[in-house]
């Protein structure tokens, strides 16, 4: 069973009069274990897509089917059951709560699960070092840098062993080097946990390592290619 | 549930004190807006206290006595016996204080020079000094002796009127219940002061017997006055000593005898509500700003977490409960100052620049603030439920954001 089934998405947006297709008849699936890059121009659709997939935005018209779960017609507490237990999010903007340690914020999404509180400490403090951020567990986000933010928020997105991570330009406001690291570590815990990776890009370094890249342009998939990773 | 509590009352704690200064100043007001409410409360709460104790004092009791027509008609023939039997038992229960019986009717008390009206008091010395005011306040002179004491007691303000004084001799003359003339010479042994000078010009004191004798009326009475441990609770020993006496009596509450002061205790009670609630709807604007900002400052945030998987009413807590903390500190302060500052004054605030209007309408020159545990626990409790209220409105629309909206927002 695929892990992601979208079947004839549609969305439009209204900005003043103009109405702006962001989705038009999408279909895609997506198998567990994947790495899938959504590339396309800005307004081709990628994030528009994503949010749907998350369960932040719904179609106007389509399914979308998480695992044997159709969830486009949740209501918005369940959608938000959905998220907590099947999705980790990556932003571009790394996104972490300010008043948290990193230890709280990769502990977030646990707590409003109800994990117990050895639980979350055990995991937490496995994660982040996962993502080498051990010793730095009790820094708040203003100090550090974006690129251990966005670690962080890789935590964050991966402690639970959600089904997928969605990533919206996690590269975007990194320098070459810590946006390198990034995809690595992407890349690892993608083959060490088979862990589903969907990520909309146009930073063509993540573009190389994806093994299937979905093309898009006017909210639309022009091309749905696989490819061996660089 | 209880375990996401947590976290929203982590973020709570958290977020309130993300900007010190603007937290504080809200603290500074709520502290000072609670301050105001108790302190203020107390303040009057003292000075209707004050005014119904003297008014208990200057002789209704807490509760009266009498015959069923005296208080349509106060003369001599509308007299009850002294409490035998059952009554006398209820009297003389644990929860009576202290009790007396009077004569009281009107009469004339004339000097060499002057006339006036006024109401004759036939006391029993030993029991009145337990709970009136006459005994205490002899400013001249001397207190009766016993009931059978030939000699009369008059206010100052009197005897100025009827250009008289201690040790002279005035007449003082009544009707028996025959209708014919009771009169007889008294010589003034007392004058008192006392705090209104309406009570100084208004009653005379003399012996129970010698007025009893005076009026020819036996060993009857026209009044019994008792007092209980608290008027403010009257209630059941009223029911026990109306319970106790037979038809043809009337048995009152200080309320009713003076139900000016009794309507004013429940107005006051109304007044500290109102006064709670309008100095709380001012800091409501503050409180209501404060959140609305916070919330304002927090969309990502807010955004961020309804697409982590927080439900809506999560966030409705979250901002709920950073605005219940804020208060709840602001009232701990708030009731600190309070205590702090009425516990130095229940000595009492010396008003006397304003003492004739206070007089006006029987307030003494000196306020008594009172701190009732029941106005505080009104107050905090106000504060709480109304704060609540009005964090609604930001909390709910912020449990009401589109996460992608929201975090998308510049």
């Amino acid at each position: 069973m695929s892990t992601v089934r979208c079947v004839e998405l549609c969305r439009t947006f209204k900005q003043g009069d103009l109405e702006v297709v962001g989705l038009d008849h999408v279909s895609i699936e997506i198998e567990q274990g994947e790495f899938v890059c959504l590339v396309a121009p800005s307004g081709g659709g990628k994030t528009t897509l994503l949010n749907a997939i998350g369960g932040l935005d719904r179609p106007d018209a389509g399914e979308i089917w998480i695992g044997d779960k159709r969830i486009d017609n949740l209501s918005k507490g369940d959608l938000a059951e959905m998220r907590l237990n099947n999705i980790g999010f990556v932003f571009q903007a790394y996104n972490l709560i300010p008043v948290l340690t990193a230890r709280e914020n990769v502990e977030f999404v646990m707590h409003v699960q109800g994990v117990s509180a050895e639980e979350r400490r055990r995991k937490s403090e496995a994660v982040l070092a996962e993502v080498g951020l051990e010793g730095l567990e009790d820094r708040r986000p203003a100090k550090m840098s974006g690129g251990q933010q966005q670690r962080v928020a890789v935590a964050r997105a991966i402690v639970s062993e959600p089904t997928m991570v969605l990533a919206d330009e996690p590269t975007a406001n990194l320098d070459s080097h810590t946006a390198e690291q990034l995809i690595d570590l992407f890349m690892s815990l993608n083959k060490k946990h088979k862990t589903t990776f969907i990520i909309a890009t146009h930073d063509q370094r993540v573009v190389a390592y994806a093994r299937r890249i979905v093309k898009m342009l006017d909210g639309q998939v022009v091309e749905d290619i696989s490819q061996q990773p660089a | 549930m209880m375990r996401s509590m947590v976290i929203v009352s982590r973020l709570a704690w958290r977020n309130l004190w993300r900007n010190h200064r603007r937290t504080m100043i809200m603290l500074t007001a709520v502290s000072i807006g609670v301050w105001a409410m108790i302190f203020m409360t107390a303040l009057m709460r003292g000075m209707v206290n004050e005014m119904i104790r003297d008014t208990v004092r200057n002789l209704p009791g807490h509760v009266q006595i009498h015959h069923s027509e005296y208080r349509d008609d106060p003369s001599v023939v509308n007299s009850i016996p002294q409490p035998t039997g059952e009554l006398l038992a209820a009297l003389e229960s644990p929860e009576v204080v202290a009790w007396a019986s009077r004569v009281r009717v009107p009469a004339v008390i004339s000097s060499e020079r002057e006339s006036r009206s006024v109401t004759l008091l036939g006391i029993d010395p030993a029991r009145e000094s337990t709970i009136s005011f006459v005994a205490d306040d002899i400013a001249e002179g001397r207190f009766l002796d016993d009931g059978a004491d030939n000699g009369v007691i008059i206010g100052r303000k009197l005897a100025d009127t009827l250009d008289t004084e201690l040790g002279k001799r005035v007449v003082i003359m009544s009707q028996d219940p025959d209708n014919e003339i009771a009169d007889r010479g008294f010589r003034v042994v007392g004058v008192f002061d006392a705090k209104t000078q309406q009570l100084e010009e208004s009653f005379i004191f003399t012996g129970i017997k010698t007025s009893q004798k005076l009026l020819k009326i036996g060993d009857r009475v026209h009044e019994v006055a008792i007092i209980g441990p608290d008027f403010r609770n009257v209630a059941p020993m009223y029911k026990n000593i109306a319970a106790a006496t037979g038809p043809g009596f009337s048995v009152l509450p200080w309320n009713e005898l003076d139900s000016y002061i009794g309507t004013m205790l429940g107005v006051m009670d109304g007044f500290v509500l109102v006064w709670i609630v309008v100095v709380f709807l001012a800091l409501s604007f503050g409180l209501v700003n404060t959140l609305v900002m916070a919330v304002f400052e927090r969309v990502r945030e807010i955004g961020l977490m309804l697409a982590l998987g927080m439900k809506p009413i999560m966030i409705l807590g979250q901002i709920i409960v950073e605005s219940l903390l804020l208060l709840l500190i602001g009232l701990a302060i708030g009731n600190a100052l309070a205590w702090l500052s009425v516990v130095p004054l229940q000595g009492g605030i010396d008003v006397s620049i304003v003492a004739e209007g206070m007089e006006m309408f029987g307030a003494s020159a000196v306020l008594y603030p009172e701190l009732l545990i029941a106005d505080v626990i009104m107050a905090n409790v106000i504060v709480i439920l109304l704060g609540f209220v009005a964090s609604l409105s930001p909390a709910w629309r912020a449990s009401r954001y589109q996460p992608i909206e929201a975090i998308t927002k510049v």
